[in-house]
């Protein structure tokens, strides 16, 4: 019959590492380009949506495209090591392959955000996906208004894209500000000591034409969600993308959904007034 | 009707020729170690006489417990991938009852909603179903409450239901009418007195269905759900034992030389279902757990697919090593204030 030879949804696509970063302790990114030529040209993203990356003889595992689609002939991705496949791909070296599935689920609507400001807020290993979205922002700066990051974790050590906080630090157009968790300071260290949502909260960004954007622990997420109400933030204006956990990243698989929403179809991006209609669940 | 036809009970025997004459398998409930299950047969005298339900579902036939999704090799800097052939050995599901027949179309809505699912099409391409209609129902039953029946034809290619002397035959589908061409002379028009009802089961509708699928949104938060599950003990058997649990795992069977890519059938149930790398767990509790699975079947489904994501073959109660009932939880929740 006609479907016995249709494609596999299944197969990745090969991928070899060009280059590893070491980020923080634990955590590493690495710079992915299609084996296939033909493979690269087909493939495109949008901001915001995510992939099954594969260590072969380990498994799958979701990630977020931690790149911007503006950066065209690779994808990043940044993980953690914590379990048989992120250790797989931790003892990976440049010029390994590893496997890629994607890009799966919907993406930041930035089109629909011209002229507004734009507020990130994010914590440790949360910047990935939202590094996804402020690179290509600020490759397309000029449609935007002012930008401002706040970024926390717990130590100075665990803060992720060194290199790249200190670019956006040196950027006159870029408010960057950088906080650790009391206690995780270190010499010379000149951000802010405090947890994300206190330093929001003393930070008192301005609603006004302003989109914002936040991924963090769940703990950060419930703590920063009332004060940006409090200072007048609507929840049509609050972004934030889930990470639930996935096996298929198709709809089928049965795992990531909250309520009727599947995150990895509908999701991972999500406005708060869209989380308000969904059982809390993720 | 014109679909209507009569086999003898004798007439089996030359049917199931006519099938593997075909090169089909044949999957029929046998008994084994006191209980049912599907197994290749060759003759109708290999088939259970007594069999109200298998223990497991006819789901496996299409979505197998395990299967493989891609192999590969691996030498330093490379890896070969190999795209497994979909297997489809032309199969006759002989047997299986009307909410069994039914589930394939809710598997089928999940496979196929947006992406389709080559290894699940496969299968299905070369599937027929003959059902047969249950003429006894038990106290975990209630298709009737789910818009199914004990002679409910969904499902099916062909659907026997037994008369004293053989069987009433109704012919369904182009499958239906392929599989009568192998033998056209076993069928003979049914006889005009021929009333299929009155040789049915009596299933009474055992809550309003429609009316738990509207009011489930309100539920959520109902106490209703922890005190049910109370004793559930996360084992899964229900999941697995159901004909229209399509949550699946993917996991990996492999080395450094090479290995293969597995999905295995999962459960909602399992308290790692849903569990975060970082420990953060979605759904942590039985409770939250137990919520999914009715939500899943009686609100999502209907939601997303337009159909029910249960057929009421209560085969998940009788699974069930706590006596977890549910139809009875279904009725409880559908006259649930809060």
């Amino acid at each position: 019959m006609s479907d016995t030879n249709a494609s596999n949804l299944y197969l990745p696509h090969l991928m070899r590492i060009a280059a590893i970063t070491d980020e923080a302790p634990g955590v590493r990114t690495f710079r992915l380009e299609f084996v296939d030529p033909a493979a690269a040209d087909a493939f495109s993203y949008h901001t915001g949506q995510f992939g099954l990356y594969s260590a072969f003889g380990e498994g799958e595992s979701t990630f977020c495209i931690a790149s911007s689609p503006t950066r065209k002939g690779y994808i990043e991705c940044t993980f953690r090591e914590v379990g048989r496949v992120t250790a797989g791909l931790a003892d990976k070296e440049v010029g390994d392959i590893v496997g890629f599935r994607g890009p799966y689920g919907n993406t930041f609507p930035i089109e629909d955000w011209q002229g507004r400001n734009l507020l990130f807020i994010t914590g440790g290993i949360a910047l990935p996906p939202l590094r996804s979205v402020i690179c290509n922002c600020l490759d397309l700066r000029e449609q935007f208004g002012d930008i401002t990051i706040v970024y926390g974790a717990r130590t100075v050590n665990d803060l992720v894209y060194k290199a790249e906080l200190q670019a956006w630090q040196e950027r006159p157009d870029v408010n960057l500000v950088l906080t650790v968790d009391p206690g995780g300071e270190a010499p010379g260290w000149t951000g802010k000591v405090g947890f994300v949502p206190p330093v929001v909260e003393q930070l008192a960004p301005s609603p006004d034409h302003t989109i914002a954007l936040v991924c963090g622990p769940p703990i950060m997420i419930k703590l920063t969600m009332p004060i940006l109400a409090r200072l007048g933030f609507a929840p049509s204006s609050i972004f934030t993308t889930l990470e639930n956990r996935m096996k298929c990243g198709l709809g089928k698989c049965g795992r990531c959904n909250t309520g009727k929403s599947y995150v990895c179809k509908d999701g991972p991006v999500y406005t708060l007034e869209q989380l308000g209609q969904l059982p809390a669940e993720y | 009707m014109a679909n209507l036809y009569q086999l003898s009970s004798t007439s089996l025997d030359a049917l199931f020729a006519a099938l593997r004459a075909d090169g089909r398998r044949i999957l029929a409930p046998t008994d084994r170690d006191g209980h049912s299950e599907l197994n290749p047969v060759q003759t109708p005298a290999d088939v259970a006489r007594d069999c109200m339900q298998t223990t497991l579902s006819a789901k496996g036939a299409v979505f197998p417990k395990v299967e493989q999704l891609l192999g590969y090799r691996l030498a330093p800097g490379q890896v070969q991938l190999a795209d497994p052939e979909r297997r489809a050995e032309p199969t006759v599901l002989f047997g299986i009852r009307p909410c069994e027949a039914a589930g394939f179309q809710a598997l089928d809505a999940v496979f196929n909603w947006d992406t389709r699912d080559a290894f699940f099409n496969a299968r299905m391409a070369n599937l027929a179903v003959i059902a047969m209609s249950c003429t006894r129902s038990d106290e975990a039953c209630f298709c009737t409450s789910v818009g199914g029946g004990p002679g409910a034809t969904g499902g099916s290619d062909i659907l026997l239901t037994p008369t004293a002397g053989g069987y009433l035959a109704e012919v369904l589908s182009d499958r239906g009418r392929a599989i009568q061409a192998l033998a056209p002379e076993l069928f003979s028009p049914a006889p005009a007195d021929a009333h299929k009802a009155d040789l049915l089961a009596q299933v009474p509708v055992a809550f309003d269905q429609p009316a738990l699928t509207a009011k489930l949104p309100a539920l959520f938060d109902s106490p209703l759900w922890e005190e049910q599950s109370l004793r559930c003990l996360g084992c899964g058997a229900c999941a697995f034992v159901c004909p229209t649990c399509v949550c699946f795992d993917i996991q990996e069977e492999g080395d450094k030389q090479g290995g293969r890519r597995l999905r295995t059938w999962d459960a909602c149930g399992f308290s790692q279902f849903t569990l975060h790398a970082s420990g953060h767990n979605p759904r942590p509790t039985q409770a939250a757990r137990w919520r999914q699975r009715v939500y899943h079947k009686f609100s999502i489904y209907p939601d997303r697919y337009g159909q029910l994501g249960c057929v009421g073959c209560g085969k998940c109660t009788r699974a069930c090593p706590v006596d977890m009932n549910l139809r009875e939880h279904l009725l409880q929740a559908s006259q649930a204030q809060r």
